[in-house]
């Protein structure tokens, strides 16, 4: 799409001189073939995981993306829509078609469908391993549309090139990894640029075009909000800055109306679209810009005299409606207890909201607030080039760099809260430093280009596109080329619009020649921005290839001779599971393994990764936190069959249940009080070791996570914890074990059935027991929250 | 060897194959089981009638046919198509009990039961052989076994109980360790004191002639049609013995015989120093205990209970004018055994089925609302056939976490017993549970699965007609809104 523009842009602003036509005819066949590498780059380095390990879906959430869209493919769009699945959270059954974002899904099925009808005969697998970095191509190509809207082909190939391999993004979309992010950001960074498109052309149609791209992100992720944030942060931004103009309504005004309309149409946010708190802002927006555009109105037909009467009339009435309305407002969300927003969304504004109130949300890794390293980790170089993007988006301030500007702004904050949302500030650090860095090669080739006449901008980099292969004796033309090449698509479409781009400060011939850097100067920082860049890409590949692709499914260890040792245990019980139990058994685990135990091994679970039921997760917590009695008792009124607990110690895996357990411990607690979590730990510390709590060495967590682990290697040392278990020697009563994987990293165990007679009281020791069993009999009714 | 056995064991499940002569019990019980091939083998070989058949021959027949296939056919006890029991195995302390207690035996065997009597502590000892059972029950005449003979030990006996077989102890005041240990671990505690004797001085057997009043007559029978048949027992049962208790909590045990108020356990010979441990009616004469597989056990503090000199003898109940010519031991032990056995009392259910109202055919899922109806089949064994189960107190819940709806079933009198619904207002996944446990019985828990949909998208009510003005206005709203544009536009 961007290529034919262009490579039409070309022909038009060479005005008359061949030479110059054929120039930017041949930049535009040049920025055609770059975006095409971009892509290919964008696509082929995401491939590591693929080509490391193997073509599987990674991680947890992909993998029930992945069942949705087996489904859907078998079963078509209102099977689909009116799905209920009764395999996951039993009892109480998922209606899928009503809680899940179908965007991701509804991709992937109609690229399955289509490849299938051209006689492709791909699996559905392979379409959702592929899927992310397609997308992600796609996304690149969308950035440059972007940055080219805000400042031209150069800074949108620096951004698109820079989007392609950015490390936070890598970790989201590797070959494989079939989240609703791998969509989602492209569908993110579309909108964007439609709404840029809009904003600068003022065209109906591309208004439309932003209702329905605006759509497609509703459809594939709960981050659209995002955008029905920024967007009229953005329109008011305009507004008070006194940019307000009819360009501005076209591109706000269709967007609200259509947007909401259609985001509507979600099963899984219909009448939230209007109902909750994170759509309030775009109606009170809404509402402004056309008191505004009324005000323009009146003032048009008015006299200035008049139009002041007037003005301080409206004022007075319409504060105090405002006041009256927005009084009203207030009253309506502060009677719901969470002001109308959701869970997430108030983390997101009170960063400690979630881990006083909802350990749940507060338990997921990607829900925690980033440490500093991983900036670098993430974006690199960029987090550096950032600053100066937002200088040059000053240098000349326009509606479009001000939206740049207040998306990495927002961005940095959110991504700030949760590590999670790092996801969306690489785009816009993308935009930006691509926008820094061409903005430096564009006066540092010039610096040069401006002392050496005898050579032709050789040493300048492909960014610089059309503007460096002009001849460098005629500045002034260059100039104006590159005004032109500039402020092109804004001028094609509307004339009226022309004083506003005169205004715009364009330095004179004298002031370039003054901006003009030393030679030498110029070529080190040149070879010194070409070194950053090398840098940035050599950490690119890298995060590539060893920190992001692993699928965590299966897992690698470099083994002392160099040799690779690969750890398959989930699959192993997974397969286990499938091959050795019932079709209708109930498999209990921490909800982390759900989606994977659905999706590979077809047995229904308790709870899962849509944490959707608070109680039932907390129930589970609540078992796995309690003696093995208390515990049985619990997963038997379930109906649960199979526990499935992943242990690391043996061999240092140290995402293991143990190391989440005192989330289960909180999570069980916020909603079964008896739960404490000071009983679990000595003197603040968690541990398992000879000094732990009776009550941590009693739950069935620690029995069922090390069970027989002393036989191992005779002393019971655990490799994650770095110390010997506790009590090493103990069996189970009510539980035994039916499968141990090979590196001990999943166990299940199977609950025993209620015992066939009811022993009498022997001796005077065990009458003891029998009497405090029955006397705990009568407080559990209390206790066990199924009874 | 099972998974052979299994397939034929299905296939043989008819009975029309009875085979033609009856050498004993036990080869009517393989032909039983052993199916057509087995039959082919043993009784169709000699071309003329069976009844020509020499002795010799059969006796041929029968060997082949245990070493071929009896262990693994022969030895399930109550199969779930006759749940009675064939085979019994009766240990005893001396091979003087059995004409002592030769009433109880001869009506066991009369009933067609084969015995088969071994001193406890004989050698040879074993209740099972290549891992099947040899016999379906067990008695325990030996209450002063300190140990048994061969591979038996105590669980041997609970791994028997727990594998669906039935048992009776019987202790009394000799009573060992041994037989206490099985006694509790089937929940069962007899009194501690190895001398405590149960003494009532208000409730004795007047025609007693020594006065310690150790020999009661316990009237105290527990009001159960199912366990101890449909007669009344009116003479109280003659009783001799050592007391035991039952631990309220334990849902499996029931006393069929117990204490009166006025009964206590402790030792006739010795003054009470202290207040005995177990008194009035906490005492137990005689317990059953149902498990949870529906294994039956009996458990007696008295072995003369079942002696014939107690089953004659006339019985007067002290302070109680009647005066009865014969105890109501034999009756009492007669009917308590039939229950034992499985004659009485079993149940079977199955056939669980449901279906939309309107429909044939069993939905794999419903929607919330749907009417439907359920049926399931019930049956008692009456010790030789299946009858129907008729009783108005059978009911199924639709359950997810709890019952949501609880509803009482209707029979019709021939083992079908049904019902209809409609489906609450809750998807989920929900289950048809059928939970009937009633006293003597045994406990019926049947449960089926079945998932509840919400409404499709397109199940709804498409116009509603309260929101017909809302409709009204938009339409009104769009005529206007394009009127005013014609007019804006074109009006100059």
């Amino acid at each position: 799409m961007a290529s034919p523009e262009s490579t039409i842009n070309g022909p038009t602003k060479a005005a008359g001189a061949d030479s110059k036509s054929l120039r930017n005819a041949f930049g535009g066949v040049i920025a055609f073939i770059i975006l095409v590498l971009i892509g290919v780059l964008a696509f082929s380095i995401r491939l590591f995981s693929v080509i490391k390990y193997e073509s599987v879906i990674h991680e947890f959430d992909p993998y029930f993306n992945y069942r949705v869209t087996q489904f859907l493919s078998k079963n078509g769009i209102y099977d689909f829509w009116n799905w209920f699945d009764d395999r996951t959270w039993y009892p109480l059954g998922r209606v899928i078609g009503g809680t899940v974002y179908p965007g991701l899904t509804l991709t992937a099925g109609t690229i399955w469908k289509v490849v299938n009808s051209l006689n492709i005969p791909l699996s559905v697998e392979t379409v959702c391993v592929f899927t992310a970095p397609i997308f992600s191509a796609f996304a690149s190509w969308a950035a440059y549309l972007l940055t080219k809207e805000v400042k031209g082909p150069g800074a949108g190939l620096t951004a698109a090139a820079l989007l392609a391999m950015v490390p936070s993004y890598i970790s989201r979309s590797v070959a494989g990894s079939y989240d609703n992010e791998a969509v989602a950001i492209f569908a993110l960074v579309f909108t964007f640029y439609l709404y840029i498109k809009t904003l600068n052309t003022g065209s109906l149609f591309y208004a439309t075009l932003n209702a329905l791209a605006y759509f497609y992100m509703v459809c594939s992720w709960g981050g659209y909000t995002f955008i029905i944030n920024l967007i009229p942060m953005h329109v008011l931004l305009c507004i008070v800055t006194g940019r307000y103009s009819s360009r501005l309504y076209i591109a706000y005004a269709p967007l609200v109306v259509l947007g909401t309309l259609l985001a509507a149409l979600v099963p899984v946010v219909g009448f939230n679209a209007v109902l909750t708190s994170e759509h309030f802002a775009s109606f009170l927006v809404f509402i402004i810009i056309h008191v505004v555009a009324l005000a323009y109105y009146i003032k048009g037909i008015l006299s200035p005299k008049m139009f002041k009467v007037a003005v301080t009339l409206v004022v007075s009435v319409g504060l105090a409606v405002c006041c009256a309305v927005i009084a009203i407002l207030i009253a309506v969300v502060a009677s719901s207890p969470t002001k109308g927003w959701s869970g997430r969304s108030l983390t997101l504004l009170d960063p400690t909201y979630a881990s006083k109130y909802i350990p749940i949300i507060a338990s997921v890794s990607e829900h925690q607030p980033p440490t500093w390293p991983s900036y670098f980790m993430d974006i690199n170089v960029l987090a550096f080039l950032v600053p100066a993007g937002i200088i040059a988006c000053f240098m000349p301030l326009s509606d479009s760099s001000s939206f740049v500007i207040l998306y990495i702004v927002t961005s940095v904050y959110f991504s700030g809260v949760m590590v999670r949302l790092m996801l969306v500030l690489a785009p816009a650090a993308c935009i930006l430093s691509g926008i820094a860095l061409s903005e430096a090669f564009n006066v540092l080739t010039r610096s040069i280009k401006f002392q050496l006449p005898g050579i032709a901008g050789n040493s300048t980099s492909e960014e610089n596109g059309s503007s460096s292969v002009v001849a460098p004796s005629d500045v002034s033309k260059t100039e104006k080329t590159e005004e032109v090449a500039k402020e092109k698509p804004v001028k094609k479409n509307r004339k009226k619009e022309k004083e506003n781009v005169e205004k715009k400060p364009t330095p004179s011939k004298t002031e370039r020649r003054l901006l003009v850097l030393p030679l030498e100067a110029s070529v080190i920082a040149v070879l010194l921005l070409v070194l950053l860049g090398a840098f940035y890409v050599v950490h690119c590949v890298w995060a590539a290839a060893e920190a992001y692709s692993a699928p965590s499914i299966v897992l690698t260890s470099q083994s002392n001779d160099g040799g690779l040792h690969v750890f398959d245990d989930f699959r192993e019980a997974y397969s286990w599971l499938s091959h050795n139990t019932d079709v209708d058994d109930k498999v209990a685990s921490w909800w982390d393994y759900g989606y994977q135990t659905t999706a590979m091994a077809n047995r229904t679970v308790l709870v899962d990764n849509n944490t959707w039921n608070n109680t039932h997760i907390a129930t589970v917590g609540t078992a796995m936190s309690s003696p093995e009695k208390q515990a049985w008792e619990i997963f038997h009124s379930l109906d649960v069959k199979y526990v499935l607990v992943v242990f690391g110690g043996l061999v240092g895996y140290p995402s293991d249940d143990i190391n989440k357990f005192l989330w289960m411990v909180r999570i069980g607690g916020g909603e079964f009080p008896h739960i404490k979590e000071p009983d679990y730990l000595r003197d603040g510390q968690y541990r398992i070791d000879a000094q732990a709590t009776p009550t941590m060495l009693n739950c069935l967590m620690y029995k069922l996570s090390y069970f027989r682990f002393v036989e191992t290697d005779g002393k019971g040392f655990d490799r994650v914890r770095r110390t010997e278990i506790g009590k090493k020697h103990f069996k189970l009563t009510h539980f035994e074990e039916v499968f141990t994987t090979h590196h001990w990293m999943v166990r299940i165990y199977k609950l025993k059935p209620p015992r066939n007679r009811i022993r009498g009281k022997t001796k005077k020791s065990k009458s003891s027991v029998r009497r405090s069993v029955s006397s705990k009999r009568d407080v559990k009714g209390k206790r066990n929250p199924w009874h | 060897n099972e998974q052979l056995a299994i397939p034929q064991l299905r296939q043989s499940s008819y009975r029309h194959e009875t085979p033609p002569t009856n050498p004993s019990r036990r080869c009517l019980h393989l032909g039983y089981f052993g199916g057509k091939r087995l039959h082919k083998i043993s009784w169709s070989a000699p071309k003329p009638s069976p009844l020509t058949r020499s002795a010799p021959m059969a006796k041929l027949a029968i060997f082949f046919t245990l070493t071929l296939s009896l262990l693994p056919f022969l030895s399930h006890s109550f199969s779930p198509d006759t749940p009675t029991d064939r085979r019994i195995l009766v240990l005893l302390d001396d091979f003087s009990l059995k004409s002592s207690h030769s009433i109880f035996f001869t009506s066991l065997k009369s009933r067609g039961f084969d015995l088969d009597f071994k001193l406890a502590d004989d050698p040879k000892l074993s209740l099972q052989r290549y891992g099947q059972y040899l016999y379906d029950g067990l008695i325990l005449f030996a209450p002063s076994v300190e140990r048994f003979g061969g591979a038996l030990d105590v669980a041997a006996v609970l791994d028997f109980v727990d594998s669906g077989h039935d048992l009776i102890v019987a202790a009394d005041t000799t009573a060992s360790d041994l037989i206490k240990s099985v006694a509790t671990e089937c929940g069962v505690d007899f009194d501690e004191d190895p001398s405590a004797m149960v003494i009532d001085h208000q409730g004795y057997a007047v025609s007693d002639v020594d006065g310690d009043h150790t020999l009661i007559a316990a009237d105290e029978l527990i009001r159960s049609d199912v366990i101890l048949g449909k007669t009344k027992i009116e003479a109280p049962v003659l009783f001799k013995g050592i007391a035991h208790s039952l631990n309220a909590a334990n849902t499996l045990a029931l006393k069929v015989l117990s204490g009166s108020p006025s009964a206590y356990s402790a030792n006739p010979s010795a003054k009470l120093s202290s207040p005995p441990s177990l008194t009035g009616s906490a005492i137990s004469l005689v317990s059953v205990v149902q498990a949870r597989n529906n294994a039956r056990i009996m458990i007696s503090g008295s072995l003369d209970l079942f002696s014939n000199r107690y089953m004659k003898s006339s019985v007067q109940k002290a302070g109680s004018p009647s005066k009865y010519e014969k105890s109501g031991n034999e009756q009492f032990v007669t009917e308590v055994s039939k229950w034992l056995f499985h004659e009485r009392g079993h149940l079977k259910a199955g056939n669980l089925r449901h279906l939309k109202v309107g429909e044939t055919g069993e939905p794999a899922m419903y929607r919330i609302k749907d009417d439907l109806e359920f049926y399931v089949d019930i049956f008692e064994w009456s010790g030789n056939s299946w009858e129907p189960y008729v009783a108005d107190d059978v009911q199924v819940q639709f359950y997810m976490m709890s019952p949501y709806v609880l509803k009482t079933l209707s029979t019709d009198k021939k083992g079908l017993y049904h019902t209809s619904f409609k489906v609450p207002d809750v998807y989920g996944v929900f289950q048809f549970k059928v939970e009937y446990q009633k006293l003597g019985y045994t406990s019926l828990s049947l449960s089926k699965q079945i998932p509840v949909r919400p409404f499709r998208h397109n199940e709804y009510e498409r116009f509603i007609p309260t929101a017909f003005p809302y409709y009204g206005a938009s339409f009104t709203t769009m005529a206007g809104f394009f009127i005013f544009s014609v007019v804006y536009l074109y009006n100059k």
